[in-house]
């Protein structure tokens, strides 16, 4: 009783000096130069950022406080801003539904090949590895009015034609190009997946007389969910923040047709130097992602095995 | 063998050669763009936007190339892409050595909630923070800078996170008996652990790197000055107010585009095996 007493007493002394004790200055010493980096670089810009979009500040002058007032004007009176949102919803949809059948297609396809696998990996891998700016614009040249695409759109006989200046088809131009330029990651990461399936699972399967069909979308599918979770969730996560290829080949147009939250906060932030307002187009950005994300983890429930 | 299993095995060999012709005619057309690139940066720019369209030029202008690189400082753009990426990839990697030692090896205080702090700040959006570490720079005198392009963006978490479950991987037996030597824990680290990690550190170079060399939005907002530029952001500079020069626009884009094209051709089996890693642990 009385041991257990001066135990209480006497321990909270040497805890409180014990923070830098052992290998605490050593750890100090090898975390200081990331710890000031990501302080001066990360958390105060997400720090600054909530105070920002409360202010309405516009880069000269000092910052006033205005409250909620960015976001209630962004979500009552700019007449920009519903458009921009719903663009932003579309555009993510179409292209995240798009990439992942078009990628887990390629993966199913290129892992039934028996040569050359690494081959159709690397090539639809490539445009991963270069500038999304000049992906962008080799694009802009095929979709140019009077460019390739209408010619061959003229030679099928088919109405689309100046897709670019075209309200409803300029952003269809968008997602094909960025299914171009975003297809090989996922394709690449879902053959790995496919290849780790045991080959015994599918050899038994066979024997019991299950088709190919059935093969995949009972034994391959659900053995590659988690992975193809994990492609989805970061999918979704960049393509709510689109910017690059709508900077070069739309730059937001035809009217605000194309205008995306990342290209808005771009506008606003460095065209218009409306920092406080843009600030606020950021976080409802991010709380766009965050709902989008616990949204698929929530239905994740439904499809995703983890009990391989 | 008998009559039908030879007509089955020969008929599994077609399907599979058919199987191969398909995808390859697939991939042809997938590569279809880089092939319009070069073809349209080797013609003039009259011939480009001719109609009809034509898929080979009627002539080859393959000074282009070089008339693309000294229109616009081109080297310039070349050696500011290649000075940012390289910079932002050696600090990453020092630093992300250095954080992720104290948090596989280290004893201290609060070690598990700092980690925790780290791979949080993973799910804040890039494009968030892109207005105030802009404000910051500014107020640092950085505008225009290198160090205001490079600084912002070398200080990641993932690197920490990444190099500390590499770090993790190694025996602990092997810096023990430096230890009782009496080796300092920078020591160690340098002269033990790094070049055992040389797989992980080539990653980490590799993809942020390229993440960097291929950088748009940052670069644009903080190198004002139009000798400063990027190549990504140099590219832009062809679209002027008379109009695009469309044949000295792919030349660029298509020199932009080598290095990326290069490093993913010779370094496949390390990027395919590091996608691979992620397909293994696939949201687990």
């Amino acid at each position: 009783m009385l041991g257990k007493h001066t135990d209480m007493i006497a321990r909270p002394r040497p805890r409180s000096r014990k923070w830098f004790r052992g290998e605490g200055w050593t750890a100090l010493f090898f975390l200081l130069p990331g710890l000031i980096g990501i302080v001066l670089f990360l958390v105060l810009p997400i720090l600054a950022s909530i105070a920002l979009s409360f202010t309405n500040w516009q880069l000269l002058g000092t910052p006033r406080f205005v409250g909620i007032s960015n976001y209630t004007r962004l979500f009552t009176t700019d007449p920009q801003f519903w458009t921009v949102m719903r663009n932003t919803i579309f555009f993510t949809v179409e292209y995240l539904v798009l990439n992942i059948v078009i990628s887990l297609g390629l993966a199913t396809w290129i892992s039934s090949l028996k040569i050359g696998q690494r081959w159709f990996r690397v090539i639809f891998f490539l445009p991963t590895f270069t500038p999304l700016i000049a992906v962008a614009m080799v694009w802009m040249l095929i979709f140019t009015s009077g460019g390739l695409f209408d010619s061959l759109m003229a030679a099928l006989s088919l109405p689309f034609s100046g897709v670019l200046n075209d309200r409803t088809l300029a952003m269809q131009a968008v997602v094909l190009t960025s299914i171009w330029a975003g297809v090989g990651y996922n394709t690449v990461l879902f053959n790995a997946a496919l290849d780790m399936v045991p080959a015994t699972y599918l050899e038994a399967a066979r024997i019991d007389g299950a088709t190919a069909w059935d093969r995949f979308w009972k034994i391959r599918l659900p053995l590659i969910s988690p992975t193809l979770f994990f492609g989805t969730v970061m999918t979704a996560i960049t393509s709510l923040q689109v910017f690059d290829q709508i900077f070069v080949m739309t730059k937001g147009g035809p009217g605000s047709s194309t205008a995306t939250l990342g290209y808005a906060i771009y506008q606003r932030g460095f065209q218009n130097f409306q920092m406080g307002y843009a600030s606020a187009i950021a976080w409802v950005m991010f709380a766009l992602i965050m709902a989008l994300t616990a949204l698929q983890f929530w239905f994740q429930r439904k499809w995703v095995h983890y009990d391989a | 063998m008998t009559l039908k299993s030879k007509t089955r095995a020969r008929r599994k060999l077609a399907l599979d050669i058919i199987n191969h012709a398909a995808l390859t005619l697939v991939a042809i057309a997938f590569l279809f763009p880089f092939f319009w690139m070069v073809s349209n940066a080797v013609r003039s720019n009259a011939e480009v936007t001719a109609i009809p369209v034509r898929i080979l030029p009627e002539v080859f202008e393959w000074g282009n190339f070089a008339a693309a690189w000294t229109r616009l400082p081109f080297g310039r753009f070349f050696l500011n892409s290649a000075v940012i990426a390289v910079c932002v990839t050696l600090i990453t990697v020092v630093v992300s050595c250095l954080s992720g030692y104290a948090f596989a090896r280290l004893k201290f205080r609060g070690r598990e909630t700092l980690l925790l702090g780290y791979i949080g700040t993973l799910m804040v959006p890039p494009l968030m923070l892109i207005i105030p570490l802009f404000l910051i720079v500014n107020k640092l005198g950085l505008v225009n800078t290198f160090p205001g392009v490079i600084l912002p963006i070398s200080f990641g978490t993932f690197g920490a996170f990444l190099m500390r479950q590499f770090f993790l991987s190694i025996p602990m037996e092997l810096e023990e008996a430096a230890r009782i030597d009496g080796a300092s824990r920078l020591r160690i680290l340098v002269s033990i652990i790094v070049p055992l990690s040389m797989p992980a550190i080539g990653l980490l170079s590799l993809f942020t790197f390229i993440g960097q060399w291929n950088n748009f939005l940052w670069p644009l907002i903080v190198m004002t000055g139009a000798d400063n530029a990027t190549l990504p952001v140099g590219l832009t500079l062809f679209q002027t107010q008379q109009g695009t020069q469309w044949n000295y626009l792919m030349a660029g884009a298509a020199l932009s585009m080598l290095p990326g094209i290069f490093l993913a051709i010779i370094l496949q089996k390390l990027i395919y095996n590091s996608i691979a890693l992620n397909a293994g642990m696939g949201g687990r």
